[in-house]
This record gives C-alpha cells, sequence and structure tokens, in this order.
C-alpha cells in the first residue's frame, strides 16, 4: 500500500469576504478551518456525522455541511459563515426573525438553521409550512420543538419580501 | 474526527485522474464525498489518496434531447433545480429534492451515488427501474454499462478499480410510459427503508407491454422485482393487476431486516409501496 504522507496543501478562500490563505493537511475538514484556524466558532458541531446541521455554513451560495467537505475542496471558493450574515451592526431579517419569533433555546442548533433558512428563502422567497418543514429536515434541534423556528421562517419571509410581520 | 491521513489530487482531465488511479491502487475518487468522508471519518475506508473530481472538464451538466445524459459530478441540487430537466423528466428532479436533506443535494452527485451502490439510496433503484446505463472510462477506454449490469452486491458494482464513471444515460421513455418512484425514508437520515421505483409501458392493445419495477433500502443491491413486472406485462393497467402486481412484489427478493425495520415489515413496505407507486404510474400515463 502507498504510504500516504501529511503533505500540507496551500489552499486559498474567501470567508465572509476576506480572503485567507493557509496551508493544511488534506484531511482538514472545512468547520474546523473555520472554528480553529480562522477562529469563526459561530459554526458549531453537534454530532459530527452529517446529520445534526450544527455546521451548516455556504460554501459557493449552497448551503453545506462543514464537517463533511474538507477544506481543500472549498480552494479558490466562497465561504459565508453565521458571523458573515450582518450588515453593519444590523441583524440579517432571518437572524431578526429568530429573535422576534422566539426560535431558539439553547441556541445550539440556531447557526446551522439560520444558515439553512438562508438558503431555502433565496431559492423559494414565499415558502409554505410544508416546504419550510422539508428544507429543515437536515437540522436538528434538541429544545423547541421546532414551531417556534417555522414561524421565525415565515416571519422572515415577510420582511424579505416587503411585507409585514405577522403577529403571533 | 479526522479521517487518517491521504495525499490529495485534484487532476483537470479524465485521462489524468485515471493516472493517478492506475498508479495507487489504494486511492480512491473523491466526488460529493458525502458518502465516503462520512465512511473515512469513521474509518470504514481508508484509502491513501483521495483524487477529486470537482475541477475535471465536463462531468457537470444535463442535457434532454431525447434521451437524458446527466456528467456523473452533477449534483442532486443542480438536477432538483433544473428547468429542463423538471420539464422532460420530472421524476428525477422529485427523487433528487427528496435525498438526504437540501445539503446532501448540494454536495452529492449522481455519479457518486451509482457507484457506491450503497444498499439504501435512491438514485440506484430510480436509473435501474428506467432502464439507464453509465458511461465509465478507465486505462482499458470506454463502455457502457447498464444499471441491469452494474450493480453487484451491497456497495459493490461491476466497475473496475481504475474506471471512472463519466456519465449517466437515462433512455428516452416510449410512448404511454408512466414512471414514480415511492420512498419511505428513515426519519434520521432520509435513507430509504424501502424503495420501489417503476416504470410502465402501455402498448396499442392497451396492455402493459414493458414494466421495470426496482426495489431498494431492502435487498444488498437495488433489485429488480421479476415477479410484480410479470404480473402486469400483458394485462391492462387497473386495479386488479396492480394489486397482483404488489402483492407478487416481494417473491424472490432477499429482504433484510434490522433493529429499525424487520424483514417481515420491509416485505409488507414493499407490496405497499409498489401499489402506491403503480397508481402514480397509471395517473401519469
Ligand atoms: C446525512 C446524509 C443523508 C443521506 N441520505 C441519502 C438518501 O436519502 N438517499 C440517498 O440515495 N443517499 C443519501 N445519502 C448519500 C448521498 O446521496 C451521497 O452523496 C451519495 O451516496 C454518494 O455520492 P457522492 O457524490 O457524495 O460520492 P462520494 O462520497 O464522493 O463517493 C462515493 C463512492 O463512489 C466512488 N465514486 C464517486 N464518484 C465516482 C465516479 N464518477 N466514478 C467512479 N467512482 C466514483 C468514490 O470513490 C466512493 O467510493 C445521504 C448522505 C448523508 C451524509
Ligand atoms: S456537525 Fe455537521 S451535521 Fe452535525
Ligand atoms: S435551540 Fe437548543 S438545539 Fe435548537
Amino acid at each position: 500500500m502507498a504510504e500516504a504522507v501529511a503533505t500540507r496543501i496551500p489552499v486559498k478562500m474567501t470567508v465572509n469576504g476576506t480572503e485567507y490563505a493557509a496551508e493544511v493537511e488534506p484531511r482538514l475538514l472545512l468547520v474546523h478551518f473555520l472554528r480553529d484556524n480562522l477562529g469563526l466558532t459561530g459554526t458549531h458541531i453537534g454530532c459530527d456525522t452529517s446529520q445534526c446541521g450544527a455546521c451548516v455554513v455556504y460554501l459557493n451560495g449552497e448551503s453545506i455541511k462543514s464537517c463533511t467537505v474538507l477544506a481543500v475542496q472549498a480552494d479558490g471558493g466562497e465561504v459565508m459563515t453565521i458571523e458573515g450574515l450582518a450588515k453593519d451592526g444590523e441583524y440579517d431579517p432571518v437572524q431578526q426573525g429568530f429573535w422576534e419569533m422566539h426560535g431558539l433555546q439553547c441556541g445550539y442548533c440556531t447557526p446551522g438553521m439560520i444558515m439553512s433558512t438562508h438558503s431555502l428563502l433565496k431559492r423559494n422567497p414565499n415558502p409554505s409550512e410544508t416546504e419550510i418543514r422539508h428544507a429543515l429536515e437536515g437540522n436538528l434541534c434538541r429544545c423547541t420543538g421546532y414551531q417556534n423556528i417555522v414561524k421565525a421562517v415565515q416571519y422572515a419571509a415577510e420582511q424579505m419580501s416587503g411585507g409585514s410581520a405577522p403577529t403571533s | 474526527m479526522f479521517p487518517s491521513q491521504f495525499d490529495y489530487h485534484r487532476p483537470s482531465s479524465v485521462a489524468e485522474a485515471i493516472q493517478f488511479l492506475q498508479n495507487d491502487p489504494d486511492a480512491k475518487i473523491l466526488a460529493g464525498g458525502h458518502s465516503l468522508i462520512p465512511a473515512m471519518k469513521l474509518r470504514l475506508a481508508v484509502p491513501s489518496a483521495l483524487v477529486d473530481l470537482s475541477q475535471v472538464d465536463g462531468l457537470r451538466g444535463i442535457a434532454v434531447n431525447g434521451d437524458i445524459r446527466i456528467g456523473a459530478m452533477t449534483t442532486y441540487a443542480q438536477l432538483r433545480d433544473s428547468d429542463a430537466l423538471k420539464a422532460a423528466m420530472p421524476l428525477l428532479s422529485e427523487v433528487a429534492n427528496n435525498v438526504g436533506d437540501p445539503q446532501v443535494q448540494s454536495r452529492g452527485t449522481l455519479g457518486g451515488s451509482l457507484a457506491h451502490a450503497d444498499p439504501a439510496a435512491d438514485f440506484t433503484a430510480v436509473v435501474l427501474a428506467l432502464g439507464g446505463s453509465v458511461k465509465a472510462v478507465g486505462t482499458g477506454g470506454e463502455r457502457e454499462i447498464s444499471a441491469d449490469d452494474l450493480f453487484v452486491d451491497l456497495f459493490t458494482t461491476s466497475l473496475n478499480p481504475d474506471e471512472v464513471i463519466t456519465e449517466v444515460t437515462i433512455p428516452n421513455p416510449a410512448a404511454r410510459t408512466g414512471m414514480a418512484y415511492q420512498k419511505r425514508g428513515h426519519p434520521a437520515s432520509g435513507y430509504a427503508v424501502v424503495g420501489v421505483a417503476v416504470s410502465v409501458t402501455v402498448g396499442d392493445d392497451g396492455n402493459v407491454s414493458d414494466a421495470r419495477i426496482a426495489v431498494t433500502g431492502c435487498t444488498p443491491k437495488a433489485t429488480r422485482a421479476t415477479a410484480a413486472e410479470q404480473a402486469l406485462v400483458g394485462k391492462p393497467l387497473n386495479e386488479a393487476s396492480i394489486d397482483a402486481a404488489a402483492k407478487a412484489a416481494p417473491e424472490g427478493l432477499d429482504i433484510n431486516g434490522d433493529h429499525y425495520a424487520s424483514a417481515e415489515y420491509r416485505a409488507h413496505l414493499v407490496e405497499v409501496d409498489t401499489r402506491r407507486a403503480l397508481e402514480a404510474a397509471a395517473k401519469a400515463l
């Protein structure tokens, strides 16, 4: 068997608008690169087995589970994490929705929930409740029972389409 | 969890990829990584090197003129969102929309799913029922492998270690063909506990001229339910023939059970899902 050697590989990527260059082992996961190398600890690790969605970030405009992508696979790419959503100190409408509708309790799942929601609303600005629940199938929450998460998504959808937010 | 160490190659052509595979028999292709990376984290797979196909030209895209041709590296998200595919064969977009979750769909590829031959995968059964095939390119040249010959056993295909799937072809269906897929997803992962894909063609005499039915999730590999197919051919597609086919569907299948669903329960689901898939296909005629 050919012996693998731990050659480090140069990678470059833009994260939340800032360019980073580093040399990494091929086996380094993107989530560890973001958290340990860049100190962006808003992206969480829950299950580490591709199930829970705590680690969801954008890679080249698509939501992905960063515990299941190698840092080298993001080479040359554009990443956005939860830290990149707020603009000029103003929460993004999805962040606002989770705040307003009490879409979290412990908050562990929240960064991933927000990133997945953001990507859903980009594809489908006006989702039905069924579509919301389907789009969040890869994000597990042990606290909320999901009801307020659905409301948070609906609130964000209203805000983003310029409508008034539902009160409930 | 970290995978153990490996070398990483990112070829820009299929020829270069094959070269890497030929030089190192323990190297593995990396497509979307959504089966391979989890397996490597658990050390169930310990490749010495990964050959990442992401930068190889010409492996992505969907062509819908007559036969449908899909590049091996096309992701589920691309299948899900393609307007051309939704018009030409909406079933493929629907199936893609129900693989795992949206994040799995962003990364997982059609070629990777067929090459991996997971016993609970969706597209294995769907491509088998639709009579599809893959183009495989290796040191020995290029060949077309029909889905009937591709799946050999649990996680095992007839691909050689140095062969790359470059394209998947779904033949243009005959007139009056209805197709459908029914899946019972595992509540945690979404993988099929049982999935049944059907493609039924009705001839000029009003009787079924061709039926292909494939199950997944319950057998070591995606498998044709031949007893159900035989129950349909030559009969009109109606409640009676659909019922007979559904009841026959589990016959001759090597149905497995696990802590989540017993073999008996899965056999029951094969019957129920065959009935529902055939009813949906009849409506889609
Ligand atoms: C949480 C989760 C849920 C999932 N749920 C489902 C589900 O509901 N249904 C389902 O069907 N699947 C499901 N999957 C699996 C997913 O579909 C995988 O993406 C797919 O099985 C493999 O495709 P890939 O592109 O990720 O391949 P990889 O993981 O990159 O590769 C898989 C294997 O195929 C080989 N390979 C890849 N591409 C080629 C090629 N072009 N030529 C030759 N060999 C190749 C690789 O060497 C490797 O051995 C799930 C995965 C996860 C993580
Ligand atoms: S930590 Fe990535 S999916 Fe759970
Ligand atoms: S708020 Fe605690 S896991 Fe979701």
